[in-house]
């Protein structure tokens, strides 16, 4: 066991390590330095909306991009100047499935085999098991063309596995999935974790990344905006809260004065209420109303979602980054 | 692994990817076949070009074998690009050249294997060649390097292309260049303005230097200005592929 010790102490070093990143377009800053450590054998997600830069972040941290400040350390190795060191340690599955559609599932792991410097077991047992831990066996003679979005993604996770990487990098590997198939990415990410290896994933969804992740860092143009613990990012989101919509500006206002704790929205007719979405809560605010004679136009409950903690953390909704 | 054995794998997939493509194969070999057969039985002849007209014809119609396989070439260079396995292959430390270089030589086997087909048709209907071992030789080596040539440009220009689709469209004008040069009808039976750009184009000294290969009696001026025209063309293709290239992935 003596021989395992140091393995034992590598692992409780960083995987990733970034500090200052900057990256722009010409004139268009993506990334405004960004700084985050990925301890070895977690799962760190980079939560954000579209445009946010994540992609950027994934193609500067897999030397597919350089950056312009800063500095990465990915697997103790420098993107910049280590490149080949950082390849060989690393994986990668983009935002869209790169698997060769007029192969087949198998000759799309054997082309990754007769690729990869680091196969050096039979390859053709590589690519069974891979076929195997996939549930791709069945489809393994058919171009990948004909495929399902969600066997498209398995199998491009598979062909990013051969090889053993020990960093796994994952740009939104749930995005366009149907929930079903979202749920079996997010096992197979899971039992990937339970190998002890380290994973780096983006993500626009927050189940998604409390879920999964250890940490979550909220990207917001270009800069990280939180950092911490899926616990500790939601209490700085708010809660549970009633929406309820007015059809008069008059009557928004006579809410808000009755229903002291709420925020109201003038522009759109809203009035934002915290409570737990139990019944009992619902019951009382309504009752409080109707003692008042108001009614709302409508009524929902909300549980926060990415465009929740967006509000909160920087206090715009995802639509204004979409841009 | 060296770049020359992922080179290898690349050509593989590469040859797959034609191989699998109906449209390609279409094009690739049987679209020369089908010309030929549109040329000798319906248009032949109407053309006095002095011998029999598939003696004449068929040194130009390899040459529009090797064209009409570019096609495929550049949608399936795009198609890398476009589709992000590229990125895959990047992050895999695949040789770049390994990348482009399967493309050229997958490129350069299909337009072998159109214009073997091609000379079997062409057999079959008269095909009556003087050419001895060695100019056979020579007509191999003219196709090959001009299989290369037009192999590198057309990766330059499927690299270059936004889409799989305007990739397929860029190497169109290399697939009409031929129509407008000896390889169906002599230059100097052309109006005045095309004769002249028919008889100065890159393709009419490579058909001429053919025709002489397989007549039995290259003309050397031809060959030198064919051979010059290819390298010429080779090495413009590859700078500007490798340049597209690193700019783009």
């Amino acid at each position: 066991m003596t021989g395992r010790i140091p393995i034992v102490v590598r692992m409780t070093t960083s995987a990733i390590a970034v500090s200052g990143l900057r990256k722009a377009y010409r004139d268009k800053v993506v990334l405004d330095g960004i700084d985050l450590e990925v301890r070895a054998g977690t799962v760190f997600a980079l939560l954000g909306p579209n445009g946010a830069g994540k992609t950027t972040t994934v193609n500067v941290l897999t030397t597919l991009m350089s950056a312009d400040g800063g500095t990465v350390r990915v697997a103790g190795h420098d993107v910049a100047t280590e490149a080949k060191a950082v390849r060989a340690a690393i994986g990668v599955t983009g935002q869209f499935a790169a698997v060769d559609e007029l192969l087949t599932g198998q000759e799309n792991l054997q082309l990754m085999v007769d690729l990869n410097r680091a196969v050096s077991r039979d390859g053709s047992r590589v690519v069974a098991d891979l076929l195997e831990r996939f549930e791709l066996t069945g489809s393994a003679d058919k171009p990948a063309s004909t495929y399902s979005g969600g066997m498209r993604r398995k199998l491009d996770l598979a062909m990013t596995l051969v090889g053993n990487p020990r960093i796994i990098f994952l740009d939104e590997p749930t995005t366009g999935l149907d929930p079903r198939s979202r749920r079996t990415m997010w096992s197979i990410i899971r039992g990937l974790v339970a190998d002890g290896v380290t994973i780096f994933l983006t993500t626009q969804y927050l189940e998604e990344a409390d879920q999964l992740a250890d940490r979550i860092a909220v990207l917001d143009q270009g800069r990280l905006v939180a950092q911490g613990t899926a616990d500790e990012l939601k209490r700085q989101i708010p809660g549970t809260h009633v929406r309820l919509r007015f059809t008069t500006a008059a009557e928004l206002d006579a809410a808000a004065r009755v229903l002291t704790d709420s925020t109201p929205d003038p522009e759109a007719l809203t009035l934002r209420v915290p409570g737990d979405g139990g019944t009992k809560s619902l019951r009382a605010l309504l009752d409080r109303l109707d003692e008042y004679s108001l009614s709302a136009e409508e009524c929902s409950v909300h549980t926060p979602d990415l465009d929740d903690v967006f509000l909160a953390l920087t206090g715009h909704t995802t639509e204004v980054d979409a841009k | 692994m060296s770049a020359k054995s992922h080179s290898l794998v690349m050509l593989r997939r590469n040859f797959r990817h034609i191989a699998r493509n109906p449209t390609s194969v279409f094009n690739a070999v049987l679209m020369p076949i089908i010309l030929m057969l549109m040329f000798v039985y319906m248009f032949g002849d109407a053309f006095d070009v002095g011998v029999d007209y598939i003696d004449y014809a068929t040194p130009g119609l390899m040459l529009l074998a090797v064209c009409y396989g570019l096609g495929a070439t550049a949608t399936s260079v795009n198609s890398d690009m476009t589709k992000g396995i590229i990125n895959r292959f990047k992050v895999m430390d695949v040789s770049r050249g390994a990348v482009l270089t399967g493309h050229v030589v997958a490129s350069v086997l299909t337009n072998v294997i159109a214009i073997a087909a091609l000379l079997g048709v062409a057999f079959l209907l008269g095909f009556s060649p003087s050419a001895s071992p060695l100019d056979w030789l020579g007509v191999a080596g003219v196709v090959v390097l001009l299989g290369f040539a037009a192999g590198w440009i057309t990766v330059a220009l499927g690299l270059s292309a936004k889409s799989p689709e305007t990739a397929g469209l860029a190497a169109v004008p290399l697939v009409m260049l031929p129509f407008f040069s000896s390889a169906i009808v002599p230059a100097e039976k052309m109006g005045p303005g095309l004769r002249e750009f028919a008889e100065y184009q890159p393709f009419t000294p490579i058909i001429e230097t053919m025709r002489g290969l397989i007549n039995g009696a290259p003309d050397t001026g031809n060959v030198v200005l064919a051979v010059s025209w290819c390298v010429v063309i080779a090495l413009v293709g590859y700078l500007w592929a490798r340049a597209t290239f690193q700019k783009r992935a």
